[in-house]
C-alpha cells in the first residue's frame, strides 16, 4: 500500500527443513547487507551468515537471493533469505530486518504489490481479495484472541498511562492560557518503558509456546474427550511439548500430526469433575475456544442430542469446527443432520475413525481452511516489533525531558510510542487524547 | 401576485457575511468572478459575537496559511488589534503562535471597507429564504424574504449559528441568528427539501461587563507584546493605522513603543462563586434538559466546569476590553447561559466585579449544522454540484476555521466558473488541509475546532513557514502579487544558501569533554549543540553575513530540530502514494466485493476522493483498503483495455 520496504515470514509452518523471510522494496537490499556477511548479487544465490551487527552474533547459515526489480514477484526488488526452517530462526531474521528499516507486511501484501504493480493480470483480481480477505479475517481472529489476552490488557493499561502523560503536554500547548499544575513525568514514563521492555522479553518466550494450530477440544461432561486426547497423544509419539498452562488452569498437549504441531486444548480436565456444574462448563469452554483456531466439537454418538449440545454448538458459530462423533463402538443414537459441521465418526475406545480425524486435521491446516497458522508466526513479531518501536521512543522522550528538549518534541515522542502500542490494540490517539484532555483538565474560555 | 425578479445573474454567491463569508467573497472577486456578498445586517459584516481574540495555538497558524493564500484575516487583524502576543515561547517551534485581541468594531468596519474597494464584488443586505435548482441552466436561485431573486453558477453558504437559530439564557429562549439578530428558518427548510439532512449543535458566550464599573486595581494585568508581532506577511505600512485614545475606564500597562497596545485583566473565581452556581443549577438551562444541541467540550460553560471539576477551588476569568473606546469587556471563561440575575450574583462574588454592572447577559445558541459527510474537501456538496458550505454550517467553530474554510470554498467556487482543478490542501501542507480532511473523514460529536494535536506532521507545518509553503499556491491562482511572491522565493534562496554555508564552514571547537583536544567540526553540527545558537556564531564572527533574522531563524529551526522535521517528511512520502491515488466519484461501492458492512457504509456516505482519505476514515481498515486498491485497479485496467478496443 505504501511505498516502504515490507518484510515477513513467506513459508508456511511445518516441520520443512527450510523456512524464507522475504523482504520487498526499494530498500530491500541495503537493509539485508547490513545483517548478511556476504555481498548480494543479483539473481544469484549467495551463501553466507545472518549475523546481529549489534552483537555480531551469528543468527543462522544461510542463502540469500537478491532479484532486483522490475523482473520479481512484486516487480520490486526482492530478497530472500533461505534458512533453517525452525521457528526461532526465522523470527529472529525477521525481526532484524524489521530493526533495519522493514516494516512488516500486511496481509497479502506481497500479492496486492504484485498485482498493483502489474506483475498479476486482471482475471487474479479476484484471487487477490480473496487472499487478502482470508489472511485479515485468520489475523483477525488473532487480534480478537490476542485482545481478550494478558498482553493486551497490560498493553491497554499502559497506553491509557501514556495518554495521561501526554495529554499535560499537549493541554499546556493547545491551551495556553490556562493554569495546569506542573507534573513530574519522568517516573511515570520510566515505569511505562521498563513494563515495555518486561512485555518484550515475556514475548521472547510466548512465542516458543505459542507455535502450531490452536485445537481446542469442546464439548459436554463424559463424551470423551480426555479420552479422544490420550489417543491423538499416544498415536503419535512425537510429542513436542507438554506445558501446564501459566495463565489458565487448562492442559495444552502439542501433537505433531504430518509435520504440524497441533496444540490440543484440553478442557476435559475442568469439565469431566462429577461437581463441574453444567453452566460451568459452557463458560470453560467458551474460553477455551475464543483462543483456538480450530475447534473440535465432541459429541456423544451414541446418546440423543442433548440440550447442552446445542448450547455448546450455538457458541460456535462463525468458528471452524470439525465435529467428532464419538463412541462409534457403540449403536448410533445421535442425528448429527442438525448441526451444520462436517462430521467424522470416531471411537477413541477402539481407535476406528482415528486415522481419519488425523488426515483430516492435516487436510484443514494445509488446505486454507485455516489461516492463522502463519500469521500465528507473524503475530508475535508484530507484536515484538511495535513494542520495541514504543520503548524506543519513550526512551527518546525520556532523553528529551532531560535534556530540557521543547515540550512539543516531548509529544510527538509521546505520540509515536502510543502509535506503536495501537498497532496491537487499535485505538484513535486524537480522540482519546481529547477525551483525556477534557475529563482530566478544566480547560477553555 | 408575482415577485419582481432582477435579472442580474452572478458567478458566484456568497451568503454570509462572517469570516467565512468574506473570505469566500473576496477570493473569488479576486479570481476574477462577477461575486454577490449578500449578509443579514450591513451593520454586523465580519462581527465577532464571542471572544474578541484572533490567533493562539493551531488557530493562529491557520491565519498565517489564510494570509499566504491572500486571504483577509491576517491582514485585517493588524489593522485593528489592541494587543497581540506570541504564546507557547520555549515549547517548540511548531506550537508557538500569534494570538491578538481585536477591537471588534473597527474591525468589522476594516472588513467592510475592504470589501467596499474589491472589485468584482456587490455587496447587498437580504435575508435568503429559499434556493432552488435550475438544472436546465446549471443555475441556483435564491430567494430572499421581500421576494428578490438572484441567480448564481455557484454558491458558497456561510450560515454561522443563524440557521435555525435558538437563543437561551436561563428559562428564556428565542429564535435568533445571534442576540439582536434574525434567524434564518427558511434556509433550514429548503436545505432539507434540497436533500441535506441537518443536526443540531450548542455553543455559548459570557456576559459584557461594564469597565467603569469594574476595580481593576484588584486584577493581575496582562500586557501585550513588547516587540513588534503581525499576522501578516505584509505589514501595515507606517502610519497607515489610526490608533483611537484608549477609554480613560482602563487602567494601561507600559507603553510598547512599537505600537499602542491595551492589556487584558486576569481575576479568579471564589468559593462564593462557586455556591451561588450550585445553588441556582436547577435554573441552568444546560442541565434543566432545555439546552439538547452538544456543546464544544473545549469551550465549557462555567456551570459545567463547577459541575465537573467539583474539586476545583478558583477558576481563571480573563477580562478582555472588547476595543479602544468600547466600555464593553468580554469576560473569557465565564460563558454561561444561566438566568440573568444568577450572571450577575456570580460576577459580583470576584474582589474587582463587587460593583460591576453587566451590558449584556451571556446566552446560550443552538443552530442547525449539516455534517459535513455532505461536502467534499473541496468544500462543494456532494449533492448540488455549485454549491459550498463553509465556517459552522460545516460544524465547525471558530473565526479561524470560518476563515480557511470561507477562503478555500471562495477558491474552489472560482476556479469551477473557471473549469480549473480544485485547490485541495494536504494535511502536510497545512493547518487547513488538517482541518477540511478531518471534516470530510469524521463524524462529529461537537463542534470542530483546530488543535495543534490534530496536525500529525505540525514540525512541517508551522506559523513561521506558512509564506514558505503557501504563498506559491496563493501567487498561482492569483491571491498574492508577485512582488509579494518574489520576496518569498527570495527568502527560501536565501534560506538554502545560509544551510549550504553551514555545511561548508567549518569551526574548531575545544571540546572539555574529550582533555580539551580540539576538533574541527562543520557549523552546521556547531549549531546543532543544544548551547549554542545564532547569538553565539555572531559573538564568534561567524554568523551569516547579510542575512535578516527571519531567514537565521528558518535556518536554525532546520538545523536544530533537522532530525525530528525528516522523520515527519518520511512519513509524509510513505504515504504520498496514496494521497495520489484518486477515487472516481461514480464509485459504487456495493459492487466491491469482499468489503465489510462497516466500511462499505462509511465509504458510501464520506465518499472519498483519494485513498489517503480514505484510510482516515474511522472504522476503515488496513485490508478494506487494500481490497479497495485491488478493485480500483481492476477498474482501471479494464478502462484502458475498453478504450483501445473503442
Amino acid at each position: 500500500m505504501y511505498q516502504d520496504t515490507i518484510a515477513a515470514i513467506s513459508t508456511p509452518i511445518g516441520k520443512g527443513g527450510i523456512g524464507i523471510v522475504r523482504i520487498s522494496g526499494s530498500d530491500a537490499r541495503k537493509i539485508v547487507t547490513k545483517v548478511f556477511t556476504h555481498t548480494l548479487e543479483d539473481h544469484r544465490l549467495v551463501y553466507g551468515h545472518i549475523i546481529d551487527p549489534k552483537t555480531n552474533e551469528v543468527i543462522d547459515e544461510v542463502l540469500v537471493s537478491f532479484m532486483a526489480a522490475p523482473h520479481t514477484y512484486t516487480r520490486e526488488d526482492i530478497v530472500e533469505i533461505n534458512c533453517h526452517g525452525g521457528p526461532i530462526p526465522l523470527q529472529n531474521i525477521l525481526e532484524l530486518v524489521l530493526h533495519h528499516g522493514a516494516r512488516l507486511a500486511q496481509p497479502g501484501e506481497f500479492t496486492l504489490r504484485a498485482f498493483l504493480n502489474g506483475r498479476l493480470d486482471l482475471a487474479q483480481a479476484e484471487s487477490v481479495m480473496d487472499i487478502i480477505q482470508a489472511k485479515t479475517q485468520a489475523g483477525l481472529r488473532l487480534a480478537i484472541q490476542g485482545l481478550k489476552g494478558q498482553l493486551s490488557s497490560r498493553i491497554k493499561i499502559l497506553r491509557t498511562e501514556l495518554i495521561d502523560c501526554l495529554a499535560y503536554f499537549t493541554v499546556r500547548i493547545d491551551f495556553p492560557d490556562d493554569e495546569i499544575e506542573l507534573r513530574e513525568v519522568t517516573p511515570q514514563l520510566t515505569k511505562i518503558k521498563n513494563e515495555i521492555i518486561d512485555l518484550i522479553a515475556s514475548a521472547d518466550h510466548g512465542i516458543v509456546y505459542r507455535q502450531g494450530i490452536r485445537t481446542a477440544i469442546v464439548g459436554r461432561p463424559n463424551v470423551g474427550k480426555s479420552s479422544l486426547l490420550n489417543r491423538l497423544s499416544r498415536e503419535n509419539r512425537a510429542i513436542v511439548t507438554s506445558i501446564p498452562g501459566t495463565t489458565r488452569d487448562v492442559i495444552e498437549e502439542t501433537v505433531n500430526l504430518g509435520g504440524i504441531p497441533f496444540l490440543l486444548n484440553d478442557t476435559a480436565g475442568i469439565t469431566d469433575t462429577e461437581d463441574t456444574l453444567e453452566l460451568l462448563a459452557i463458560e470453560r469452554s467458551r474460553n477455551a475456544l475464543n483462543q483456538a483456531d480450530l475447534i473440535l466439537f465432541l459429541i456423544d454418538n451414541s446418546e440423543p442430542v442433548t440440550a447442552t449440545d446445542r448450547k455448546i454448538a450455538a457458541i460456535l458459530r462463525d468458528k471452524t469446527v470439525l465435529m467428532i462423533a464419538n463412541k462409534a463402538d457403540l449403536p448410533a443414537q445421535a442425528d448429527l443432520q442438525e448441526f451444520p459441521w462436517e462430521t467424522i465418526v470416531i471411537s477413541s475406545l477402539t481407535g476406528a475413525g482415528l486415522n481419519d480425524l488425523e488426515n483430516r486435521l492435516v487436510a484443514i491446516a494445509l488446505g486454507g481452511q485455516i489461516h492463522s497458522s502463519d500469521t500465528l508466526l507473524v503475530s508475535n513479531p508484530r507484536h515484538k516489533d511495535a513494542l520495541q518501536k514504543a520503548a524506543e521512543n519513550l526512551d527518546k522522550a525520556l532523553q528529551d525531558i532531560t535534556a530540557n528538549m521543547a515540550d512539543d518534541f516531548i509529544t510527538i515522542d509521546l505520540t509515536a510510542a502510543i502509535n506503536a502500542l495501537d498497532e496491537i490494540t487499535g485505538g484513535s490517539v486524537q480522540e482519546d487524547l481529547l477525551e483525556n484532555i477534557f475529563s482530566q483538565f478544566c480547560i477553555g474560555k | 401576485m408575482t415577485a419582481f425578479t432582477d435579472t442580474s445573474l452572478y458567478e458566484v454567491i456568497v451568503i454570509g457575511a462572517g469570516h467565512a463569508g468574506c473570505e469566500a467573497a473576496m477570493a473569488s472577486a479576486r479570481m476574477g468572478c462577477h461575486t454577490l456578498l449578500l449578509t443579514l445586517n450591513m451593520d454586523n459584516i465580519a462581527l465577532m459575537p464571542c471572544n474578541p481574540s484572533i490567533g493562539g495555538p493551531a488557530k493562529g497558524h491557520l491565519v498565517r496559511e489564510i494570509d499566504a493564500l491572500g486571504g483577509e484575516m491576517g491582514r485585517n487583524t493588524d489593522r485593528t488589534f489592541i494587543q497581540i502576543r506570541m504564546l507557547n515561547n520555549g515549547k517548540g517551534p511548531a506550537v508557538q503562535a500569534p494570538r491578538a485581541q481585536a477591537d471588534k468594531k473597527m474591525y468589522g468596519l476594516s472588513m467592510k471597507y475592504s470589501l467596499e474597494q474589491q472589485q468584482n464584488l456587490d455587496l447587498k443586505q437580504a435575508l435568503v429564504e429559499d434556493i432552488t435548482l435550475d438544472n436546465t441552466r446549471n443555475i441556483i436561485r435564491l430567494k430572499t424574504s421581500t421576494d428578490w431573486i438572484y441567480e448564481g453558477k455557484c454558491v458558497v453558504l456561510t450560515t454561522g449559528t443563524s440557521l435555525s437559530g435558538r437563543v437561551i439564557v436561563g428559562d428564556k429562549s428565542y429564535s435568533a441568528g445571534r442576540a439582536g439578530e434574525f434567524a434564518a428558518y427558511g434556509l433550514s427548510q429548503s436545505l432539507i427539501k434540497l436533500g441535506f439532512t441537518l443536526d443540531r449543535l450548542k455553543t455559548g458566550t459570557p456576559p459584557r461587563l461594564d469597565a467603569r464599573t469594574i476595580d481593576f486595581s484588584k486584577t493581575i494585568i496582562q500586557p501585550g507584546s513588547s516587540t513588534p508581532i503581525y499576522f501578516s506577511f505584509v505589514k501595515p505600512e507606517e502610519g497607515s493605522i489610526h490608533f483611537p485614545t484608549p477609554n480613560p475606564a482602563y487602567p494601561l500597562s507600559d507603553s510598547t513603543p512599537w505600537r499602542p497596545q491595551m492589556p487584558c485583566y486576569l481575576v479568579h473565581t471564589n468559593k462564593n462563586t462557586h455556591d451561588i452556581i450550585r445553588a441556582n443549577l436547577d435554573r441552568a438551562p444546560l442541565f434543566t434538559g432545555i439546552i439538547k444541541g452538544t456543546g464544544p467540550r473545549y469551550c465549557p460553560s462555567i456551570e459545567d466546569k463547577i459541575v465537573k471539576f467539583a474539586t476545583k477551588e478558583k477558576h481563571q476569568l480573563f477580562l478582555e476590553p472588547e476595543g479602544w473606546q468600547t466600555s464593553e469587556v468580554y469576560v473569557q471563561g465565564a460563558n454561561t447561559s444561566l438566568p440573568e440575575d444568577v450572571q450577575l450574583a456570580m460576577l459580583r462574588t470576584i474582589p474587582a466585579l463587587e460593583k460591576v454592572e453587566m451590558m449584556r447577559a451571556g446566552y446560550a445558541i443552538e443552530y442547525d449544522y449539516v455534517p459535513s459527510s455532505h461536502i467534499n474537501a473541496t468544500l462543494e456538496t456532494k449533492a448540488i454540484p455549485g454549491l459550498f458550505l463553509a465556517g459552522q454550517i460545516n460544524g465547525t467553530t471558530g473565526y479561524e476555521e470560518a476563515a480557511g474554510q470561507g477562503l478555500i470554498a471562495g477558491i474552489n467556487a472560482a476556479l469551477k466558473i473557471k473549469g480549473k482543478p480544485p485547490l485541495i490542501i494536504k494535511r502536510d501542507e497545512g493547518y487547513l488541509g488538517v482541518m477540511i480532511d478531518d471534516l470530510t473523514t469524521r463524524d462529529l460529536s461537537e463542534p470542530y475546532r483546530l488543535f495543534t494535536s490534530r496536525a500529525e506532521y505540525r514540525l512541517l507545518l508551522r506559523q513561521d513557514n506558512a509564506d514558505l509553503r503557501l504563498s506559491p499556491i496563493g501567487y498561482r491562482l492569483g491571491l498574492i502579487d508577485k512582488v509579494r511572491y518574489e520576496t518569498v522565493e527570495n527568502k527560501r534562496e536565501q534560506i538554502k544558501w545560509e544551510l549550504e554555508r553551514l555545511t561548508k564552514s567549518s569551526i574548531v571547537v575545544n571540546d572539555s569533554s574529550n582533555n580539551g583536544s580540539s576538533n574541527r567540526i562543520s557549523l552546521m553540527e556547531y549549531l546543532r549543540r543544544p548551547e549554542v545558537n545564532y547569538q553565539t556564531l555572531s559573538s564568534s564572527g561567524i554568523a551569516a553575513p547579510g542575512a535578516g533574522a527571519d531567514i537565521l531563524e528558518q535556518a536554525e529551526i532546520e538545523v536544530k530540530y533537522g532530525g525530528y522535521i525528516e522523520k515527519q517528511k518520511h512519513a509524509v512520502n510513505r504515504m504520498q502514494r496514496m494521497e495520489e491515488r484518486n477515487i472516481s466519484s461514480s464509485i459504487d461501492y456495493n459492487q466491491i466485493k469482499g468489503l465489510r458492512y462497516e466500511a462499505r457504509q462509511k465509504l458510501e456516505r464520506f465518499r472519498p476522493v483519494t485513498i489517503g482519505q480514505a484510510s482516515r476514515i474511522d472504522g476503515v481498515t488496513p485490508a478494506d483498503i487494500a481490497i479497495l486498491m485491488v478493485y480500483l485497479e481492476k477498474q482501471r485496467r479494464n478502462n484502458t483495455t475498453a478504450e483501445i478496443t473503442n
